[in-house]
């Protein structure tokens, strides 16, 4: 479980971080009139801080999932499959969709309009090239005879690419639905936020499959061992 | 850090909120049905969550039935023992206690508590309830599918939960799992309302450490729930795949009635992990809620301000965080590493301490104070005596050497019970009574509230207490009857009769409150916005009960804190959140300053 245990650590000193300007040492029964909040989140729309909170609770399921690969691969049973080569063009593509969601966002702030638009378009189109690839990774490992319930490794591989692809699906979903939007509203600023969000949400999953392809290929293997013989 | 600095106390005239950013229902389907008022959503969730609990309540009738007069009842055979089980603890845990207190009062007192119109993102506070009621349905469904419901135990563990010795494996462990799915997905909306609705709807004045306990309660544990439920998410999600699909995540290799199944090399500890790194943050996720109520019960009911209210927030924060390192004292039995052992006994008697700092300030609060027997209050002092008995017999479950022997024996049941099935429910009673007056305008009937709490609480206490010795005994848990064996005497049997009498008792007693909550809707006494003449801002409202929208044209603005009882030279023993310093009567109090 260390891999959850590690992600809560991060956010409870997240949590403490916003805690410690909350004035938790504050004797509140001596104070009367009205006292401004001053907390760090104090002035972030609600829709930000709902979508930070939502991505904790992302994050806490991969970690947790992450922590059950960690315990079941190191059962005897476990072989490890094959790394299909289109992962690493589905890698490149997940990167260039983050990065036109930059674009995007940068053009919005600055208000223009179909700049945001064309980064919009394109993040949509990396983001549904990059489900594509998955998908025919997943064709070609059932087609090398590497199926779900083989191998546990080969479930996980399921599992986590599927997992994480039905969280891609729903940020399209929200792409689309954002440029819809943008190309409706008379000026870029309306949508500003709806592209930040979009993209916050697009960084972090592709953050996400940074450290599940590392872990499917392996390279987190070695760190991991070194985890667990602090542990053991 | 310093105190608040007074060149921040400004005076400033409330804000003036425009009412329009909130879509007003405007008929009746979208008024009562597909609600998006929290308040609505609040009424929704707490009915549907009584009408669970009643017939898990019923549930445990049938249990007590077979335990108390072993082979009187041929239809209770050692299958439907096991899916009663089953059904109960899972609805009453997941389904009832998790629900009521987070979905149900969570929705209604979050937003008037700290001074809102409605939830932030109320159309996903809507979408919660559907997915809960969803869920709800399908784990219902179960008792009608083929083979019945699962009856894998509540824990749900691997190998036994899907093979065919097990009843309901056919789709009830199916139905189980798919409903937890949508439950958590459910509640995942709802929770990210209740913690950004704390975060960013505050109102002007309500600073953090102003809130009522309530809410910082109910905000810790639906962090807390949002942490701890992707747990039970993966590990549903995992025995799916073991089910269905025949992968091995959990299924380890296997001979079934003679034939090897196609499972092999998984590990059921690990399903334990991910289940008990839920489990173990869910008893808190009940408690601390419960937590938070009882101290605004307890200090309203006895005219006093709360007892250390910082060092209750930080015990409620301390809880919540070293409630997420103590999961694998579920496990001792599983058998673990020596310093894991160690490392988690450790953890669980740590956690005692803050626990013990909230018990004896809500002493010292009530000390001296000007106590009026309400029937909340009456509620929430039974909740200290049958929290506390809990508690303390969790400090010897969390010790390695005491657990190994007791954990399979009516000790652990007992524990558990009085600590987070009756203290809770203690707790959701007492809410009620206290809040049914706002909900509906009206208050509940004292006399026939009396009785139900007498009944409740000595009945309760009368139930699980003698439950601890025949765990001392050795009576085992989960086996369908006692059987005979030389540890433990024939008059153990008598016990078990006796405790299923009282059960019976107990159970059909919660119909005077059933009774009484729809009778007092049309009957009741006509309340006032203000019965109990508290403090915090749900009381303050215009209307009684609160439109949609809560606050009509005026959002209130704070200039205290929840706890303003019996302030001296003050001339009435409560000053609300929301009333300025220059409005605060002064002068001396008449000599009868509290009346019941």
């Amino acid at each position: 479980m260390t891999a959850a245990v590690a992600f809560l650590v991060l956010l409870a000193a997240l949590a403490a971080w916003w805690l410690s300007g909350q004035r938790l040492m504050s004797r509140p029964w001596l104070a009367t009139g009205i006292v401004e909040d001053t907390g760090g989140l104090a002035h972030m729309p609600a829709a930000k801080v709902g979508l930070g909170v939502f991505l904790a609770v992302v994050g806490a399921l991969f970690s947790l999932f992450l922590s059950a690969y960690t315990m079941r691969m190191q059962l005897a049973d476990w072989s490890a499959l094959p790394v299909p080569r289109i992962l690493w063009l589905t890698t490149l593509l997940i990167l260039l969709a983050s990065a036109a969601l930059v674009w995007a966002v940068r053009s919005a702030r600055r208000g223009e309009k179909e700049r945001a638009l064309d980064g919009l378009l394109a993040a949509t189109g990396f983001g549904s090239a990059f489900l594509g690839g998955q998908l025919i990774a997943w064709d070609e490992l059932v087609g090398s005879g590497y199926r779900l319930a083989d191998n546990a490794a080969n479930s996980f591989f399921y599992v986590l690419t599927g997992l994480h692809g039905a969280h891609i699906l729903g940020g399209l979903v929200a792409l689309v639905a954002v440029t819809v939007k943008l190309w409706r509203s008379p000026d870029a600023a309306a949508a500003q936020l709806p592209v930040e969000l979009c993209a916050l949400y697009w960084h972090f999953l592709g953050l996400v499959w940074l450290v599940l392809f590392a872990v499917i290929t392996g390279w987190a293997g070695d760190f991991l061992a070194v985890c667990r013989q602090l542990l053991s | 850090m310093a105190d608040v600095p007074l060149d921040r106390v400004a005076e400033t005239a409330t804000t003036e909120v425009e009412d329009l950013s909130l879509h007003h229902p405007h008929s009746w389907l979208t008024r009562y049905v597909f609600s998006q008022d929290a308040k609505t959503i609040s009424i929704q969730y707490t009915v549907t969550a009584l009408v669970i609990g009643f017939i898990a309540l019923f549930l445990s009738w049938l249990m007590r039935l077979q335990l108390g007069f072993p082979g009187t009842f041929a239809f209770i055979d050692a299958a439907a023992y096991y899916q009663l089980i089953t059904m109960h603890g899972m609805m009453m845990i997941v389904y009832v206690l998790t629900a009521v207190l987070l979905g149900g009062f969570g929705n209604y007192l979050i937003p008037l508590m700290v001074g809102a119109r409605d939830m932030v993102f109320p159309y996903a506070n809507m979408l919660s309830y559907w997915f809960y009621l969803l869920a709800v349905v399908i784990l219902l469904a179960s008792f009608f599918a083929p083979g019945g419901p699962t009856g894998a135990g509540w824990t749900l563990y691997p190998p036994q939960a899907i093979l065919s010795g097990t009843p309901g494996q056919e789709s009830g462990i199916i139905l189980m799992l798919v409903s937890l799915i949508v439950f958590i997905a459910g509640f995942t909306m709802g929770g990210l309302n209740y913690v950004v609705t704390v975060l960013q709807g505050r109102t002007r004045g309500m600073t953090l450490m102003r809130m009522p306990l309530t809410v910082w309660g109910i905000f810790t544990a639906s962090v807390m729930a949002l942490l701890a439920f992707p747990a039970l998410f993966v590990a549903s999600v995992m025995m799916l795949f073991d089910k269905l699909f025949g992968t091995s995540f959990f299924m380890p290799s296997l001979i079934e009635l003679g034939t090897r199944l196609d499972y092999g090399g998984g590990s059921p500890i690990l399903f334990q992990h991910l289940f008990w790194f839920f489990g173990h943050p869910e008893v808190y996720i009940v408690a601390l809620p419960a937590f938070g109520i009882v101290s605004d019960l307890i200090a309203t009911h006895a005219r006093r301000n709360i007892f250390g209210y910082r060092m209750m927030v930080w015990a409620i924060l301390a809880i919540g965080a070293l409630s997420f390192v103590v999961w694998a004292h579920h496990m001792y039995v599983s058998g673990m590493n020596p310093w894991f052992g160690f490392f988690f006994a450790t953890t669980t008697l740590i956690i005692a301490v803050p626990t013990a700092i909230k018990v004896y300030n809500w002493i010292l609060t009530l000390w001296r104070g000007d106590i009026h027997l309400t029937v909340p209050m009456l509620f929430a002092l039974g909740f200290i005596v049958t929290f506390v008995n809990g508690g303390l017999s969790g400090l010897f479950l969390g010790n390695v050497v005491v657990d190994v022997p007791l954990s399979d024996t009516m000790f652990v049941v007992a524990h558990f019970h009085m600590v987070m099935g009756i203290a809770p429910v203690l707790v959701i009673f007492g809410a009620i009574y206290h809040w049914y007056p706002k909900v509906t305008g009206r208050m509940m009937n004292e006399a026939l509230g009396k009785l139900h709490f007498w009944i409740t609480f000595l009945g309760t206490y009368a139930i699980f207490f003698p439950m601890h010795y025949l765990g001392l005994l050795g009576v085992p848990r989960r086996y369908h009857e006692m059987g005979e064996a030389s540890f433990f005497p024939a008059s153990a049997q008598m016990l078990n009769a006796y405790i299923t009498v009282l059960a019976l008792i107990v159970g059909a007693a919660q119909l005077l409150f059933l009774f009484n909550l729809i009778w007092s809707i049309r009957h009741g006494r006509e309340a006032g916005g203000n019965p109990w003449r508290a403090t915090s801002l749900e009381w303050q409202t215009p209307e009684t009960p609160p439109p949609h929208g809560n606050w009509g044209k005026e959002q209130p603005a704070v200039y205290r804190w929840a706890y303003d009882y019996n302030v001296p030279g003050v001339a009435q023993d409560f000053i609300p959140q929301n009333m300025p310093p220059e409005a605060v009567p002064l002068g001396a109090r008449p000599a009868s300053g509290g009346m019941s």
